[in-house]
């Protein structure tokens, strides 16, 4: 064991670290990446292949340390998510971003999250753990024929990773 | 339970959240056949529980259950098997009623149909010899039942009365071996006595080898016993083989054959015609019918003295002896070249001779021509009739009278019901006018 290794795997729950938001903050920026989500890809193409829910989910999760927090904000999010989604039943985002929310606040009481090496890692990894279990649950519940290609999958993980890491230091901010 | 939960307080949360999202998912979402994935859920979870209960309850409660059914198995199963004999017998009553409907009803059908006046009699006793055929019914002389009249069936003849007693009648079957009745063929007009033999079979009688008859013809009763009115069907011939003098020929009777229990009583017979069987046969081709004129010429003529002329010969024959009657020319005398007598008059028109004095010249009847068959029928030979059908206990006319011609008397009319107390005076035809049947040539003539 090293010094970098003890800042990742600490010996007791992280408890004392967690941070806390707004209300308004915990409102508005889920609604701004939603936003940003369904608005800006009509624009701007390339920018549907950003994630910026899961990303704020897996940010908030993180921050908060509460597996049941994230549970919930993620089940928010996800909600609100697919209620803007005219073509998909209410709960597929929904039950993904729950167990994204659940496993990141989990994941945060043993790692250090403030990393950025660990958050771009988590970044990827939420991302591509989204794509996949919400491409079984269409399989499974919807019967939906999707695609998955993995390679395009991390590519865009990579991708959501590298916008997660500037993304939560700028959400750093607006911690109280 | 409550350390669970707050020891997995967590997970707890995040399965209600899920499943609250799955359940949320399920009622929207629809399956394949139109049914919410949540309904499909539910089934699917709960079908398979079902089953295991119901296989449980099946082994448990379900044995008991049959155990105690059981117990009285025996008992149903008795009071069914007599509920069941019960209705078994119920049925094979109203099987019986039903045929006996039937029968009526055909009796009934046939009484309408014959010209001849019937009554309805029902079959009370068979007789108590061993060889002899005979059965009681329950019409006697109180119901205007004569000893001698017929009895049929709508299928055909069933026997005669023998004795009639005031409520019941002694009928001879035609089986017995002491019956007797005139018939004729259908086909070739082959007449014929039939006689019973003591068995379900018929022979039938007094037909000449040279006489034609074929298996399967049909025999009608002829109306020369007087007893039972012409066109009644008899019965079919089973076998037709060559005899000594006659035919061996084998019938089987029509009337008694789907058993006896209604019949009919002829109290007052008419004769009918004898169905033409080419007729019958060729109903699937069109014939066209006899010209008139050929049927005039063919028809027998019972009008001509003697009664019985059939052919153009015998016809002729009349002719020229009317003529020569009327001529004072006497057949077989004369000489040769002497003058013959004017055959060319009409035999309906010539006036007898005048008385003309002195002889008369016998070689004229010499040379009379013998009367020529101009017509295509051959040369009869001498005609055989059959014997006449020695009808035991019969002398004389038979208290049945009989029409024949299918006219109905106007003597005597029946009060009611068809019954008739009286016995009509028997009717003795002067000259029994044949059938209407076509003419066809008979191996007889």
């Amino acid at each position: 064991m090293n010094e970098f290794s003890d800042r990742l795997l600490t010996e007791v729950p992280r408890r004392a670290r967690k941070f806390k938001f707004r209300p308004a903050t915990i409102f508005l920026v889920p609604l701004a990446a939603i936003l940003f989500q369904v608005y800006l890809p009509r624009f701007f193409q390339y920018l549907g292949y950003l994630e910026l829910p899961l990303l704020v989910t897996v940010y908030f999760a993180l921050m908060r340390r509460q597996p049941i927090a994230g549970v919930f904000f993620g089940a928010g999010i996800g909600l609100a998510q697919d209620s803007l989604s005219p073509n998909q039943p209410l709960g597929m985002f929904g039950i993904v971003k729950t167990l994204v929310g659940y496993f990141a606040a989990s994941v945060s009481m043993r790692f250090d999250v403030d990393n950025p090496l660990i958050q771009f890692v988590l970044g990827f990894f939420f991302f591509f753990f989204h794509q996949f279990f919400y491409w079984v649950l269409s399989r499974a519940l919807l019967g939906l024929q999707l695609e998955f290609d993995p390679r395009q999958t991390f590519v865009l993980g990579l991708l959501n990773a590298a916008v997660a890491v500037p993304l939560f230091m700028l959400l750093d901010k607006m911690k109280e | 339970m409550e350390f669970l939960l707050n020891r997995y307080r967590n997970l707890t949360v995040l399965l209600v959240v899920i499943a609250a999202q799955l359940l949320l998912l399920a009622y929207q979402v629809k399956s394949n056949q139109d049914v919410r994935l949540v309904r499909v859920w539910a089934v699917t979870a709960v079908t398979p529980l079902a089953r295991i209960l119901e296989v449980v309850r099946r082994n448990t409660i379900g044995l008991a259950e049959d155990y105690f059914d059981l117990i009285h198995v025996r008992d149903d199963n008795t009071r069914v098997k007599k509920e069941l004999d019960r209705l078994k017998m119920e049925n094979q009553f109203l099987k019986t009623e039903l045929s006996t409907a039937d029968r009526a009803q055909a009796l009934s059908a046939f009484q309408s149909r014959t010209p001849s006046r019937t009554i309805a009699a029902r079959i009370i006793g068979n007789g108590t010899g061993m060889n002899s055929k005979d059965v009681l019914i329950d019409r006697g002389s109180a119901s205007g039942v004569m000893r001698g009249m017929a009895v049929v069936t709508p299928d055909g003849i069933v026997g005669r009365v023998l004795a009639s007693y005031p409520t019941a009648s002694q009928v001879l079957l035609i089986t017995d071996p002491t019956f007797a009745a005139g018939v004729i063929s259908e086909k070739n007009r082959v007449h014929g006595t039939l006689k019973g033999i003591g068995q379900s079979k018929c022979i039938i009688d007094y037909v000449q080898n040279e006489e034609k008859v074929d298996v399967g013809e049909v025999f009608y009763t002829s109306g020369d016993d007087r007893v039972f009115p012409k066109g009644l069907p008899v019965g079919v011939a089973t076998v037709v083989r060559q005899g000594k003098t006659f035919k061996e020929i084998y019938v089987v009777p029509a009337g008694t054959q789907n058993g006896l229990e209604e019949v009919l009583v002829v109290v007052e017979g008419i004769h009918q015609e004898i169905p033409d069987a080419q007729a019958v046969a060729s109903t699937d081709m069109y014939i066209m019918p006899a010209p008139p004129g050929d049927k005039a010429s063919n028809a027998p003529t019972t009008d001509q003295p003697g009664g019985t002329l059939t052919t153009d010969a015998d016809r002729m024959r009349e002719r020229y002896k009317k003529i020569g009657a009327a001529q004072g020319h006497k057949f077989g005398e004369g000489l040769p070249g002497a003058k013959p007598a004017n055959f060319n008059l009409d035999p309906d028109t010539v006036k007898p001779p005048q008385p003309v004095p002195g002889p008369v010249s016998p070689a004229g009847n010499l040379a009379a021509p013998k009367p020529a068959v101009t017509n295509s029928t051959p040369a009869a030979p001498p005609v055989t009739k059959p014997p006449a059908a020695k009808l035991p206990e019969t002398n004389g006319a038979p208290p049945g009278g009989i029409v024949p011609g299918g006219v109905r008397p106007q003597t005597a009319s029946p009060a009611a019901g068809g019954t008739v107390n009286v016995a009509p005076k028997p009717v003795v035809p002067k000259v029994v006018k044949p059938v209407t049947a076509p003419l066809q040539a008979s191996p007889n003539l």
